[in-house]
This record gives structure tokens, C-alpha cells and sequence, in this order.
């Protein structure tokens, strides 16, 4: 994506360029049908469309599907905390860390208490919003086991960039224990 | 004025007319001036301070991102600091910026005197600087808002912002939407209706295409933020709950009015920009522009597609799948007539031969910049990279390259390029140079590094960093490109002052521009041109130069000085031909005392002075009534002698008078705000989770019959009053009329009655709003037959045109009222 934004880039500024340093001896021959038919419509319509295809596929491939050995948490957001819960295990709440299963897919359902916030974790998934009254579902999977950053990404106020909390992602024996030690 | 050349009729016909447009003597001359020129200066010195304010603010967000772990400001100031550095550039600068580069310059460029309501425009002159200024001086206070430009509600609300900043974000910031909604009013009507004698829509100049398509565009989308803050208002001062989740509210709501106006806002800002491009770079390239109705359809068409967008500001609310894909499309779309446009300028150049002065280089700057802009934000409009980077430093990036590029460039070069016609004088210093490369290099520096810490994870409104993320090389380099960028701004600023106090007195159409502006005297005077061309062609001057001297003698329209008064041509709007002649209102201080009354009813409620803000409104309905009370003229004077042998009747005496047209655009703008109401009611009630409310309304027999009754007859009475006013009988009608708005109100009130607690559940705060809206607007209505019976006591004898315009009030308040009424009643209708 990079490198086709800076061929445009460069294609563009070559032009201007260009039409910079000629100087026709009169009055040059408009050429509408290049300049607007091809250069003004077609250019952008096609590298358009191709960037579209291309985005859309890549979310259908982050979207959540059915599978069977889902695992479902709770994540609620507050100034300035967030606090989880697990279906697997009720009763239990964690604070700031949340515990997962490496390798399974985790739906995480994500609410606010307070004020709009947003659960981003940057290596698991994109963002999406903690919004009170509304549940939005995210789905993650971490491949392996260990911790990920986690923060909140909508401006709440003054603890906003506090608003932090991390994501750990056990081995099969570990989650189980975790789901067991429940307190 | 350049006198030489000029002798015999010219110079009197100047003498005469420069008596006729003059402003008052002395400092009063300011506080009551209404002229275009003396309007649009002051828009643009404040719109400047304003730019030089956010600035400040600017690099004291730069001073505390330089270093990790600043002391320099707590999140409590930095909050406050980067919300007013947003909202005093995108309100308080950008677009008063471009309605005053369009004030000074769209009459000349239509070949008119002066815009169509000259007074509408120096009221919300007045309303803007004390809007503004009550804004600047609450944060020197410190009592700024501090939630971010687009003040997200809970966070903003009363229970998370106790304090007054957001009060004075949404009472402030509406205050000049007011004055913008004004501006736009008065630009479209001057454009649709206030041109050289043979201009057809076909002849204008591009630029007037595009402020038309940017004015209609505030009328349509400053409505919804304008609603939008009256709900988050009113739920800070009454407690009605519209955001409030356990009360039937949604934040939600909150979010799609605010980008329902906030994405358009973006091309409200870009496409001024965009028509001041459109005009320079041919004249720099010395030809025509390649494509004009290229241009023009692209324009209409980024107008029209920026409306279905507001959606892509919104990608991580949690938006359903489908909704996502479609918006998504949709906003890559806009890429299509942008590149419409960019290539038009490029093979612009390309036909030409392009001479490098100033206002050229800031348009090169422009290209460089803007492509890189379009480019990320194209890539921002990809779903899946949006997740990643939204709220990150890479959206700050993408929206300054956008803005600085795409917007303060182009208008940079707007400023060096008329700067002969606003001021009379030219460059002078070799300043204007260095300040460019200051500027430019530094901008891309600043903001290259402002993309990679994005992409590197730093998040946006995070007043610091730790150590040892990576990102302190990038921070540094950052702010301190930022310093050098501001120097060169600044640098620009004193350059434009010295030329305007200094400059070489330049001589007239310096550049050889085909336009009609540059056919006026060097400034341009106040009245603009001693008599109103006659054009044949798209660019007048281009085969005609002599067009200027012609005009100066007074051998267009009008020229006719006798009369006395301050007068121009009203055309046809389609085909240019001259159809009315329209006395504009000469030198008052109403504007100036409505606007202070208007702003004390805007700001009392900061104070919880709502007595004072109830007061303030009365006085602007007898303000009001006076203002066109003035205007009306008492006799009837039927034809009038326009010039070249043409009888033309006076504007006021016909059945379209600028006053129609006005009311038409401003209805179109009141009916978008009531739709909004509409969608909220539909949103909450579809999409708010505590809904539906306890119980609905159900309504009893007699309100109905009042509403229907009432709709039917204020629909009627002005029908009638047209043909009454041939036989001399209106009271009838009047009285009809009267009645009819009483109906609508008591109808208005027995929904109240039966509601009488707003605050329990957002269901009942709508019905508030929606029974509000009806008895505003009879009141109105009310008012304005009032006012035709005063008329008539008076002993003036009634016109067409104003019977006309009462009709569309009417038309449109038994309208709106019945649809208010029937969304009120209809959940209960059948419970
Ligand atoms: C003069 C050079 C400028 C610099 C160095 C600058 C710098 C910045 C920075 C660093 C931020 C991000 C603050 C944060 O999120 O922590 C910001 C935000 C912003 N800037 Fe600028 N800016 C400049 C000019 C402008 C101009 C000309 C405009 C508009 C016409 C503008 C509009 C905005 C807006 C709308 C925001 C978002 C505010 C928010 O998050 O609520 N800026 N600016
Ligand atoms: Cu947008």
C-alpha cells in the first residue's frame, strides 16, 4: 500500500513537474480527453476499486466466525480501569489483566460503565469501542502464550493515557489453572 | 484609485458614487458600515488573530510533545490546550477565513456592487467576534472546554465535565455557526441572483461555483451540530437525557450528528481553497482553466458524496459489518473528483506557460502537500488500517496535511495573489520568499515524523511519553520543524502587512486576469463598479481589455447616479439577463446592536442568567422588526431606468424579491435542522437500549383537530392574501392567519401539558423539542403577520413580494408542525 501511495505520489509531482518546466511556444492543445478521462477519472477508479477488493478481504479474514471451542470474556471499561470477566468461570474478576487461552479464539465483549472508551490491543486485533449501554464483540486469538499490551483509544480525560492494561495468553495447563485458582 | 486615464464622466461618476457608498466618518463608520469591502477586512484581520491564536496554542502542544515525561503541562492543561487548538482553527479561522476572502472578492468577480444583503453580513460579522472572543477569553480563564473537538458526550457531560468549559464550546461554537449560516444565506442569493448584466450561470467564474456549492453545503450541514449542541445543551443545563443510556439516551446519537456535519465541514474547508486555486493557476499559467464544467461537476459531486460519509469517522463503534463495507467504498470514493480536479490544474499548466511568482510557489506547495494527504487519507478509509491507526499521531498527520495543505497554502497564495485589488499595492520585500521555504520544508519535516510515531503506536491527546518507546527522536524533530514553521508563518504575516502599509502602488489587473474583479479601480472601491458590465464571454476581460474603462465611464447599467441611492442589478438566474434593480440599505448600527443582543441571549445561560437570555431574545424580535421595518419602503414606485434603455422594476416590488430567495435558503437549512430532530427520535428509538419509554402519548381528539385545523388554515391565509392584496382587503386573511398559529400552538402546548417531565426519559425530552419546534415557529409565523398588519395600519399598501415570503414561513411551519405533531403522536396512537 505503501509503495503504490508513493508511486502516485511520484507519478503526480513528475507530472507537475513537467508541466512546470515546458513552455510551448503557443498556446498548448487542451487534450481534455487524457488529462480528464483517463488521468482525472480512470486512474483513480481503477487503483480505487483494487484497494477496496483488497480491504474488504482483509476484514472478512478479521471477522468472527462460528467455532465451537470459543472462549467469551467480559471487558468493562471505566475512568480509568478495566475490569474482566470470564463466562468459563463466573464470579471471577480481574483488574487491568486480561487472561486468555493462546490458541483458541476469544470473543471479548466489550462495554463501558462511564464514558466512551476503546479496547485496543495492537499485536491481537484492531480497536473497538467501549460504549455505555452497547455491547461491541471483538474477536481475538493470540497464537502463543504471553503478554500483550493492551491499551484504551478513545480520549476519556485526564487519566486517558494511564488507561492502560496487558493480556495474558496461557498454555492449555496454565488457563486451566487460572480458571481453577479462581478465588 | 488609479487616476490616470481617467477625466470628464469617470471622475464624477466616481466622486458621486464614492458619496453615495461611503462609510460614517470616524470610528463609528466600523461599528456601522455594511459595505462588503469594510466587512470583509475586519472578517479577515480577526480570522488571522484567530489563526495566530490557535497557532500559539499549536506550539505549546509542540513545546510539551518535544521532550518524554514533560513538566512543562499536566493532562489538566494539555487537554484544554489541544481542544482549543482544534476548535479555534476549524471554527474560529478556517471557515471565517473563506467567507471573508469571499466577501471582499465575489462582487467584484460578478460584476456587482456589493452582496445581496449587506447588513445580514456585517451582523454576523459582529456575532462571530463575540462569539469568538467569549470562547478566547473563557480559556484565558482558564475555563476552556477540554473534551476534544468533537466533545464526545458522557465525557462531556454535566456528570464528567462539571464545570462551565463545555457550556462555553456549545454556546460559543453555535453562536458562530449562526453567523456562518448568515454568511451562506447571503452568498448563495448574491450568487444566484446578483450578477453582471449577460452573466448566465454558464459565465461565472469558477470560483462562484464553488463558494455556491460550499454555502449550500453549510446550510446543509451545519444544521445537525447545531441540533446536536442544542441536545447536549440542554441535557447540561435541564438534565433532559438524550446521551444518557439510563434514560433512554445514547452517546451515539451524539456521534453521528456531530460527523453527520463534521465530515462535509472537511470539504466546506477544502473546496474555497480548492475554487481560489481554480482561479490563480490559470492566470499564473497565463491561459484558461482545461475543463471548467469538469471542475464545476466535480465540485457538485464532492459536495453531494461528502454527505453519505459521516459514517468512516465512526469504524470502531462497532458499526455492523455491511454498514462498514459500503462506507468504506463510498469514502474512497471522493478520491474520484478530487483527481478530477488536480488533473484539470496539472494539464492547466501543462497548456500554458507558467510564471513563477509567489502566489504560484504556495500552490506548488499546495500539490506537494495535498497528494500526500488525499493519499493517507485514502488509506485511513481502509477499514482494517483504519483500526490500527485511528487515535493514533498518523490521523494527526493525515488531517494537517489536509488542512495546512489543502486549505492555509491555497489560501496563502489567495492572499499574495489579490492582495493589488484588496489593498492597492504589491510585494515589496523579497520576505514572501524566504517565508515560503520556511514554511513549506518545515511543515513536511514536522508532520513526516508526526506520521511515523503514529504508525510507531503514539496516540493522539496523550499529554506525554515514556522514555524508550522509540519515539523521542521523532517528537523532538518534530517540534522543532514546528518552531521553524511557525517563524515562517509569522514571517508571512509581517510581509502582508508591510506590503498593505508599504507596498509598491501596483498598477490595475497587474496579473492580466480575465475576470471582472480585476476590472475594478486598484483597491477596489466601495461601490465597486461605476456601472454594471455587460459581459458576453466567461472571461471578459480576456478579449475586452478596454471593458474597465468603459465601465468607469459609466457605460454599463445603473450608471444613472441621480436617484441617490446605493444600487445594483438583480439578473435572471439562469441566463444573466438584467431583471431587477435592488436598492441595498445604507449605514446603520442595527446590525451591531442585534448582534449584541443575539450573543447576550447566546452567552446568559453560561451564568444561569436564562432570565437575561429571555430577555436578550425579545429584544432581537423588536430589533428585528425595526431592521425590516426600515427597509420596507412606504410608496410604491413601479419602473425604473436601468440603463441602456431597459425599464426594470424595483426588487421589493416584485414577487421575488432578494428577501424571498434568502428566506427559501434559510428555510432549506431550518428544514435540515428539523429533520435531524426526525433522525434522532428514529435513532433512539431504533438504536437506544433502554427504549421503549414507560408509556407513550396518546393523544386525545381535540389537539389533533387543533393541529390539522390550524396547519390548513396558515397554509391558506397567505394563498388568500395574495389576491386580497389586489382588492385592498387582508385583515381576513391576516386574522385567518393568526388564528391558525394560535391552533398550532395550543396543540404545541397540550403535548407538553401531557408530558410535563422532560428529564424522565429521553422520549418525553423529544417530545419537548418536537412540540418546541412547532411553537418556535408559530410564534414566528405569528410575528410576521403581525408585522403586515402593522404595515397596513401604517398606511403602506402591502406587497406581493413580502405577502410571498410570509407564505413560505407559513407553508413551511404547518408543514413541519404536522409532521412534529404526528411523530408524536403516532407510538400512542394505537397503544
Ligand atoms: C501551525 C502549525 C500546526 C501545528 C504544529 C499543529 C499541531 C497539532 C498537534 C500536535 C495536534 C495533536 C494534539 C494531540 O492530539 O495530542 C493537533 C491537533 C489538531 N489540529 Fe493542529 N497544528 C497546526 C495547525 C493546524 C491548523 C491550521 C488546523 C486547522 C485548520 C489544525 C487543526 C487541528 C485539529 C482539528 C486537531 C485535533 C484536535 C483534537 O484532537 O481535538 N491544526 N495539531
Ligand atoms: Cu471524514
Amino acid at each position: 500500500m505503501l509503495a503504490g501511495g508513493v508511486a502516485i505520489f511520484a507519478f503526480v509531482l513528475g507530472l507537475l513537474t513537467a508541466a512546470l518546466v515546458r513552455r510551448p511556444a503557443r498556446e498548448g492543445d487542451p487534450a481534455t480527453g487524457i488529462w480528464l478521462w483517463t488521468l482525472g477519472l480512470g486512474l483513480p477508479l481503477a487503483t480505487l476499486a483494487a484497494l477496496t477488493v483488497y480491504g474488504l478481504v482483509m476484514g472478512e479474514r478479521l471477522l468472527p466466525r462460528e467455532t465451537p471451542d470459543l472462549v467469551t470474556v467480559e471487558a468493562e471499561a471505566r475512568q480509568w480501569a478495566w475490569s474482566f470477566a470470564y463466562s468459563d468461570a463466573p464470579g471471577l474478576v480481574t483488574v487491568d489483566v486480561l487472561h486468555i487461552p493462546a490458541g483458541l479464539p476469544v470473543d471479548v465483549r466489550i462495554t463501558s460503565v462511564d464514558v466512551v472508551h476503546s479496547f485496543w490491543v495492537p499485536r491481537l486485533a484492531g480497536k473497538l469501542d467501549a460504549i455505555p449501554g452497547h455491547v461491541n464483540v471483538l474477536r481475538i486469538e493470540a497464537q502463543a502464550p504471553g503478554t500483550y499490551a493492551g491499551q484504551s483509544a478513545e480520549f476519556s480525560g485526564t487519566g486517558y493515557r494511564e488507561h492502560t492494561f496487558t493480556v495474558e495468553a496461557h498454555g492449555p495447563a496454565a488457563w486451566n489453572a487460572f480458571l481453577q485458582g479462581a478465588p | 484609485m488609479n487616476q490616470t486615464g481617467l477625466h470628464g464622466t469617470a471622475l464624477r461618476l466616481h466622486k458621486t458614487l464614492a458619496r453615495i457608498w461611503a462609510p460614517d466618518p470616524g470610528w463609528r463608520g466600523w461599528l456601522t458600515t455594511s459595505n462588503n469591502n469594510d466587512i470583509g477586512r475586519l472578517f479577515l484581520c480577526v480570522a488571522t488573530a484567530f489563526f495566530v491564536i490557535g497557532g500559539l496554542l499549536a506550539m505549546l502542544i509542540r513545546a510539551q510533545l518535544a521532550t518524554p515525561g514533560s513538566a512543562f503541562m499536566g493532562p489538566e492543561a494539555y487537554n484544554q490546550v489541544f481542544t482549543m487548538h482544534g476548535t479555534v482553527m476549524m471554527f474560529l479561522f478556517a471557515i471565517p477565513f473563506f467567507e471573508a476572502m469571499s466577501m471582499l472578492l465575489l462582487p467584484g468577480m460578478l460584476g456587482t456592487r456589493d452582496l445581496a444583503f449587506p447588513r445580514l453580513g456585517a451582523y454576523g460579522l459582529w456575532v462571530y467576534i463575540f462569539g469568538g472572543t467569549a470562547v478566547i477569553i473563557a480559556m484565558l480563564m482558564g475555563l476552556a472546554p477540554d473534551g476534544g473537538w468533537f466533545m464526545y458526550p458522557p465525557l462531556t457531560s454535566a456528570a464528567f465535565s462539571p464545570g462551565l468549559g463545555a457550556d462555553v464550546w456549545l454556546l460559543g461554537i453555535t453562536s458562530i455557526e449562526v453567523s456562518a449560516i448568515a454568511t451562506a444565506v447571503e452568498v448563495v442569493v448574491t450568487v444566484l441572483r446578483y450578477r453582471a448584466a449577460g452573466m448566465s450561470l454558464s459565465r461565472m467564474p469558477i470560483f462562484a461555483w464553488y463558494i455556491l456549492v460550499v454555502s449550500v453545503m453549510i446550510l446543509t450541514a451545519f444544521p445537525p451540530m447545531i441540533l446536536g449542541s442544542l441536545l447536549l445543551e440542554v441535557e447540561r443545563a435541564l438534565d433532559w437525557p438524550f446521551f444518557q443510556v439510563e434514560n433512554g439516551g445514547d452517546p451515539l446519537l451524539w456521534q453521528h450528528l456531530f460527523w453527520l456535519f463534521g465530515h462535509p465541514e472537511v470539504y466546506i474547508i477544502f473546496l474555497p481553497a480548492a475554487g481560489m486555486i481554480a482561479t490563480i493557476l490559470p492566470v499564473m499559467a497565463r491561459t484558461t482553466l482545461l475543463g471548467y464544467g469538469w471542475v464545476v461537476a466535480a465540485a457538485i459531486s464532492l459536495a453531494v458524496l461528502s454527505f453519505g460519509l459521516w459514517v468512516h469517522h465512526m469504524f470502531t463503534t462497532g458499526i455492523p459489518h455491511l454498514g462498514l463495507a459500503f462506507f468504506s467504498a463510498a469514502s474512497t470514493l471522493v478520491a474520484v473528483p478530487t483527481s478530477v480536479m488536480i488533473f484539470s490544474w496539472i494539464g492547466t499548466l501543462w497548456k500554458g506557460r507558467v510564471r513563477m511568482e509567489l502566489p504560484m510557489l504556495w500552490l506548488i506547495g499546495f500539490f506537494a502537500t495535498f497528494v500526500i494527504g488525499g493519499l493517507t487519507g485514502v488509506m485511513l478509509a481502509i477499514v482494517p488500517f483504519n483500526w490500527q491507526v485511528h487515535d493514533t499521531h498518523f490521523v494527526v498527520a493525515h488531517l494537517h496535511y489536509v488542512l495546512i495543505g489543502g486549505y492555509v497554502f491555497p489560501m496563502i497564495a489567495a492572499v499574495y495573489f489579490f492582495q493589488p485589488l484588496l489593498t492597492g499595492r504589491s510585494s515589496f520585500f523579497r520576505l514572501g520568499g524566504v517565508a515560503f521555504w520556511l514554511v513549506v520544508p518545515a511543515f513536511h519535516v514536522t508532520f513526516l515524523a508526526v506520521h511515523v510515531a503514529g504508525l510507531l503506536g503514539q496516540r493522539r491527546r496523550t499529554w506525554t511519553y515514556n522514555e524508550g518507546q522509540g519515539w523521542e527522536v521523532l517528537n523532538l524533530v518534530a517540534s522543532v520543524a514546528s518552531f521553524v514553521m511557525a517563524i515562517g508563518f509569522a514571517l508571512v504575516i509581517l510581509d502582508i502587512a508591510i506590503n498593505t502599509f508599504a507596498g509598491l502602488r501596483g498598477r490595475r489587473n497587474q496579473w492580466n486576469a480575465t475576470t471582472l474583479e480585476w476590472a475594478a479601480a486598484n483597491p477596489s472601491p466601495n461601490y465597486g463598479f461605476a456601472s454594471i458590465p455587460v459581459v458576453r464571454g466567461r472571461y471578459p476581460l480576456l478579449k475586452d481589455p478596454d471593458l474597465a474603462l468603459r465601465i468607469a465611464k459609466g457605460e454599463g447599467y445603473l450608471a444613472d447616479t441621480s436617484r441617490n441611492r446605493r444600487e445594483t442589478l438583480i439578473v435572471a438566474t439562469t441566463t444573466g439577463e438584467p431583471s431587477q434593480v435592488v436598492v441595498l440599505p445604507g449605514n446603520s448600527i442595527l446590525p451591531f446592536l442585534l448582534a449584541v443582543v443575539t450573543s447576550t441571549s447566546f452567552l446568559a445561560p453560561l451564568f444561569k442568567a436564562y432570565w437575561l437570555s429571555g430577555l436578550a431574545l425579545v429584544g432581537v424580535i423588536i430589533l428585528a422588526l425595526i431592521w425590516v421595518w426600515r427597509l420596507a419602503p412606504a410608496r410604491t414606485e413601479g419602473l425604473v431606468d436601468a440603463g441602456h434603455g431597459s425599464q426594470l422594476p424595483i426588487a421589493s416590488e416584485t414577487a421575488d424579491p432578494p428577501g424571498w430567495w434568502g428566506s427559501l435558503f434559510l428555510l432549506l437549512a431550518d428544514g435540515v435542522h428539523f429533520g435531524s430532530l426526525l433522525f434522532g427520535y428514529a435513532f433512539l428509538w431504533t438504536v437506544a437500549p433502554n427504549w421503549p419509554p414507560p408509556t407513550y402519548l396518546s393523544p386525545e381528539l381535540w389537539p389533533v383537530v387543533l393541529a390539522v385545523g390550524g396547519a390548513v388554515a396558515l397554509a391558506l391565509a397567505p394563498r388568500l392574501m395574495l389576491r386580497g392584496i389586489e382588492r385592498g382587503r387582508v385583515w381576513p386573511m391576516l386574522l385567518m392567519g393568526a388564528i391558525g398559529t394560535l391552533a398550532l400552538g395550543a396543540a404545541a402546548a397540550s403535548v407538553m401539558l401531557a408530558r410535563p417531565d422532560p428529564a424522565s426519559h429521553a422520549f418525553d425530552a423529544t417530545l419537548w423539542l418536537l412540540a418546541g419546534h412547532v411553537a418556535f415557529h408559530a410564534a414566528l409565523t405569528l410575528i410576521m403577520l403581525g408585522y403586515l398588519g402593522l404595515r397596513r395600519i401604517a398606511g403602506h399598501s402591502l406587497r406581493v413580494g413580502e405577502a410571498r415570503i410570509v407564505g413560505l414561513w407559513a407553508d413551511f411551519t404547518a408543514a413541519t408542525s404536522l409532521l412534529a405533531l404526528g411523530a408524536a403522536w403516532l407510538p400512542g396512537a394505537f397503544g
